[in-house]
Formats: C-alpha cells, sequence, structure tokens
C-alpha cells in the first residue's frame, strides 16, 4: 500500500480497519517529504509534533474500534497564509518571518476536529500574490511534474504537495485564481467555493471581497468531503454567509444528464493554447456524451476582468497591507530613530518586489483624484461582470471553460514581465469578481505531458452542481 | 495619465515605503505600463451602474435576484469583559520589542 497516495476515505478505512495507523500515514508523508521536497519546496515548516499528537489520538480511537471522525488520520497540507496556533506561519513573507500565531484559522480548526493530520504550512506566492509561486520570499515551488517548471500560483505548494503525495489533500486560498490555476498546472483537483461559503478568519488578508479559502485534492470526492467539513457560517467572520452546508458528497454521484452547461466563447480565443483549447473541447464533448446539454453563450465583459482585478484586488490590498507596521509583530528594520522611519524602512526591507508593486499600484487608485478613474470605475465594472454571469445563469446550470490559457510555464519565465504574468489570470479572475464558485479538474496532457485543466463554473452556492459535473467527468474519464 | 517620478515618491510615502533608487525607477516603469492597461476600462460606459464594493451587498438585495440571498453571519453584543482575549503575555509575545507591558517603539512626539 503507498500510504501517502491514498484518498481520504482509503486512507481513513485503512486505520479504522487497522491496516494501518495514522502515524504510519503521516510517516509515509514525512519520509516523501524528505526525499523529494529539496527538489520541489512545497513545504516552509513542518509540524511534526503536532501531527503526531493528532495522530496518537486518531490511533486510539481506532484501536478501540471507536468510528473515526471523516477526516480521521488523513494528513493534509495547509498553505502559509492561514494562521495554525504555535506554529510560524509567514505568509510566504520575510516580513513575518518569526511570527507564530496564537490562534487557529477556521478551516484549519474544522479540518482537526474532522480528525486531520495538520503536517506542516505549504509554500506560496508572497502574501498569496503570483501566478507561479516564485514570489516565495524564502524559495520558488517547482512542479513535480516537470521540475523545470512553475506549479502556478500563489497556492503553489500545495498543489505541489497533492500532486507529489506528499499531503493527502491541501487548503490553498484563491484571490485571481489561486486555487485553481496551480491545480491545472499540477494536475489535481482545485475548489474555490462561493464567497461567503468558507470563514476567512484566520486567513491573512490580501483582498478582503476577493479572498476565498478551498481545497486541493487529488479526487473531487476528497475536495466535497474537505467542503462539507470548512464550510458553514463563522460568526468570527462577519462575511461568511448564513447559508445551510449540504452534504456535497451525498450529491456527487447524482446523475448530470439534462444538466445544461455554458461554453463562453470569449474564453475560446486568442491567447488559448491550442493543446489546452483541443484537451478542454474533447472534454466538453465527453460532458456532451454523459446527456449534458451544450450551449453556446457570452460573457461580453470578459476582456476588462483583467484590469477590474487589478485594480481592486490591489486598492484592498494596500488597505490589509497597512498593517505590517513593526509594532505589534513582524520584522523591524534596525537602526529607525523616528517612528516613520520604521514605518517605512521595515516594510520596505520585509516586503518583496511584487508585494510593494501591488501596494503602490493600490495605493495610487485610491489616492485623492484618482479614486474615481480607477477604484470606483473598477467597481462599477464588477458589477457589470457579475451581471453577465447572472444572465448566464438564468440560461444555463453551469459553465465550462479552460483554466489557464497554457499549461505549465518555465521557472523564469514571466518574472520580468509584471503585466505578461498578469494576463494568464484572464480564466481565473472573473470568477472571484463574481463571488461564484469554480473547479478546476484535469482534462488532458501536452505532449509534453503536462497537465491541462478543465474549469466548471456555478452559481452562488451551487457547489453541488459543479462537484456533481466534475465528479461524471472524472468517473467517466477514468473509466 | 502618465505616472510621474513626484507620484510614486508621492505614493510611496502614504504606503509608507521608503524605495531605494531602482525601486522607484522600477515602479516607474511599472504603474505606467499597468495603468497604461487598466485605461481600457474607459471604453465602457458605467455612469448607470452601481458599483459593486462587495458580493454580498449585491445579493443581499432583494431587488437583486441572485440565486441565494445572502444573509450576514452575526453575533450577539457581548459586553467586553465577558469576552475572553488574548493574555498579555500571549499578545506580546511576537513583539519585536516590548517592555513586558507595552509595545516598544521609537519616538511619536516630536517636542
Amino acid at each position: 500500500m503507498n500510504l501517502s497516495s491514498l484518498t481520504i476515505n482509503a486512507a481513513r478505512s485503512a486505520v479504522q480497519e487497522g491496516k494501518t495507523t495514522a502515524a504510519a500515514l503521516a510517516e509515509a508523508c514525512y519520509a516523501k517529504i524528505e526525499s523529494d521536497d529539496p527538489q520541489i519546496g512545497a513545504y516552509l515548516t513542518l509540524a511534526k509534533d503536532r501531527a503526531f499528537a493528532k495522530a496518537a489520538e486518531i490511533d486510539v480511537l481506532a484501536a478501540k474500534g471507536e468510528k473515526l471522525p471523516p477526516l480521521g488520520g488523513v494528513p493534509v497540507g495547509i498553505k502559509d497564509v492561514m494562521v495554525t496556533r504555535d506554529a510560524r506561519t509567514t505568509a510566504g513573507s520575510k516580513i513575518l518571518g518569526n511570527y507564530v500565531p496564537p490562534y487557529d484559522c477556521t478551516a484549519v480548526a474544522r479540518l482537526e476536529a474532522a480528525g486531520a493530520v495538520v503536517l506542516g504550512k505549504t509554500n506560496c506566492d508572497e502574501f498569496a500574490m503570483g501566478s507561479s509561486n516564485e514570489n516565495s520570499a524564502w524559495r520558488p515551488v517547482h512542479n513535480p511534474r516537470d521540475l523545470s517548471r512553475v506549479p502556478g500560483g500563489s497556492s503553489g505548494g500545495s498543489a505541489a504537495a497533492v500532486a507529489a503525495d506528499m499531503a493527502v489533500v491541501a487548503l490553498g486560498s484563491d484571490t485571481g485564481g489561486s486555487i485553481r490555476q496551480p491545480a491545472s498546472f499540477c494536475g489535481v483537483v482545485g475548489l474555490m467555493p462561493t464567497y461567503g461559503r468558507v470563514s476567512r478568519y484566520g486567513l491573512i488578508a490580501f483582498a478582503s471581497s476577493l479572498d476565498h479559502i478551498g481545497p486541493l485534492s487529488k479526487t473531487v470526492t476528497d475536495a466535497a468531503i474537505v467542503l462539507r467539513t470548512i464550510a458553514g457560517r463563522d460568526p468570527m467572520d462577519s462575511t461568511s454567509a448564513d447559508v445551510p452546508v449540504p452534504d456535497y458528497v451525498a450529491e456527487l454521484g447524482k446523475p448530470v444528464r439534462g444538466l445544461k452547461i455554458g461554453v463562453p466563447k470569449e474564453y475560446f480565443g486568442e491567447g488559448l493554447d491550442a493543446e489546452v483549447q483541443m484537451a478542454v473541447e474533447t472534454a466538453i464533448q465527453k460532458l456532451a456524451a454523459l446527456g449534458c446539454e451544450i450551449i453556446s453563450l457570452s460573457l461580453p465583459h470578459t476582456k476588462y476582468a483583467i484590469s477590474t482585478y487589478y485594480i481592486v484586488a490591489t486598492a484592498e490590498a494596500s488597505s490589509n497591507l497597512a498593517r505590517y507596521d513593526a509594532v505589534r509583530y513582524g520584522f523591524r528594520a534596525k537602526g529607525a530613530h523616528t517612528l516613520s522611519e520604521m514605518y517605512k524602512r521595515s516594510r520596505d526591507q520585509g516586503f518583496g518586489t511584487e508585494v510593494k508593486r501591488r501596494i503602490m499600484l493600490g495605493t495610487y487608485a485610491l489616492s485623492a483624484g484618482y479614486y474615481d478613474a480607477y477604484y470606483l470605475k473598477a467597481q462599477k465594472v464588477r458589477a457589470l461582470l457579475a451581471q453577465d454571469f447572472e444572465e448566464a445563469f438564468k440560461k444555463v446550470d453551469a459553465i465550462v471553460t479552460p483554466t489557464s490559457p497554457t499549461a505549465a510555464f518555465k521557472l523564469g519565465e514571466k518574472v520580468d514581465d509584471p503585466l505578461a504574468m498578469y494576463l494568464a489570470d484572464i480564466y481565473t479572475v472573473t470568477a472571484d469578481l463574481a463571488g461564484i464558485p469554480g473547479i478546476s479538474i484535469p482534462c488532458g496532457e501536452t505532449k509534453e505531458e503536462l497537465p491541462i485543466g478543465l474549469q466548471i463554473l456555478g452559481k452562488h452556492f451551487d457547489e453541488t452542481t459543479i462537484l456533481r459535473i466534475a465528479h461524471a467527468y472524472e468517473q467517466a474519464r477514468n473509466a | 495619465m502618465k505616472v510621474t517620478d513626484k507620484d510614486v515618491a508621492y505614493v510611496a510615502d502614504l504606503a509608507n515605503l521608503e524605495l531605494t533608487s531602482e525601486e522607484r525607477a522600477r515602479l516607474l516603469r511599472d504603474l505606467n505600463s499597468i495603468l497604461d492597461y487598466v485605461n481600457q476600462l474607459n471604453e465602457l460606459d458605467t455612469s448607470n451602474v452601481q458599483p459593486m464594493a462587495q458580493v454580498l451587498h449585491r445579493y443581499s438585495d432583494e431587488s437583486q435576484k441572485g440565486v441565494e440571498n445572502f444573509v450576514y453571519a452575526s453575533r450577539d453584543d457581548i459586553h467586553e469583559s465577558l469576552r475572553k482575549s488574548l493574555a498579555r503575555k500571549v499578545a506580546l509575545a511576537n513583539a519585536p520589542e516590548t517592555d513586558g507591558t507595552f509595545f516598544r517603539v521609537p519616538k511619536v512626539i516630536e517636542r
């Protein structure tokens, strides 16, 4: 039994039935991390004490023959933008290089309450700002499928950990595509739930109206299990929605025949790699063969999405990152004689290049004289983008697109051209702006054997439908 | 709108960043390039569009046809002394500089 390649149910059953132990599962993942992570770079911090303490708890239950909780003994990785009590959390940044949180992110706490074994913190772009995991202050992450290429970002560490069997599932965060795009580049499943579906309490904030927490996993079922565990109202996050959590797993096997699937023409135009297009179109044909009705439609404001995103997100980031002032936590520069010097010097030395670029852009867009032209304008275009989806969802149940215009690019390829890097997010940012859920699932490979991702977008709080479609496709593809 | 050196200096001040001269030069180039691109938003007539600051704002409005009626999570008002807060030692644990009671910073008020 290759312990670290198991799915959630297989791992949990194996522990329940005494075929293995939670400690052995954790050990298997740590062994994989020791042998493979020097080349990949998926983990920043390992939490062995915490992991083995939890594993021991689960093993006691199993030994007594008691029913294990839904994620009993399952090893998980947590993106380093989510705080973990007493375990160093850096958000991929030197400005939080020694930060040890006094509390747990709600999503992490819920996973652990369900029996999950937190292995450690996964690498990410600094403050979740990036599409390649090359902006980590610590080191870049390498794609396990091709070490010369990026894993995607900003949840590159989480995607790589799952793809390389260094965790069974991982949590990531998505603000402009940061769960779905790395899932697509690494050949794993990545789910971004509806905005407000999962509490953001304990998620180090990047852009508060766009941030989401969600799972990266090997299968659609695993994503559904994790979502069911972490979703739901949280009084500590006033933007978490008071909407009941369905049993996403129970709904998975229901037939997709008759579901209407929209294919937006704006996602199949210039810039889309030919191999990606072919793989996605083949996947759509498979959905048709499963009985779905394929309907062509238009999301007319798509081309304005990147501009909208990079104004709204950077504006919100400039505000959220103002808290890193070297007073209560974080890096403090030496030799500052005044308060102002301390702020300015600590922040310039502590933040990386991309973070400073976005803070500057956001501050500019919000500054007096420019607020109307940029931030207010962007908020209005955001409304138009949301409206595009509202209109579309009157006619269809889900929308299918490529997750990314290309497969994984080479490390270093886009670092010198920030705008080129931003434009790679074109198919993912729209969902964040509208607040709708989206999932990326593997649908093929390029001739260089690089994974290609299929994205399924759904209505607000209708993760059930996108999971069902994703599951049906996954089963059909593996058949 | 073309961003100037003076703009970069002004914005850096607002953002509390002490940029090096290389950083200023690079940011001048990057900001101009990005703002040039985002200018495309002016192609759209948004004079009759309500700004969308928050996903939930749009969908908790009864006049909008959202799929779900978003309701915010809330909690009861609790008198301060009845809610747990961090112990002082815990709150100070990550402080760059502390005297055991307060966070220490350089002089705030010039006399």
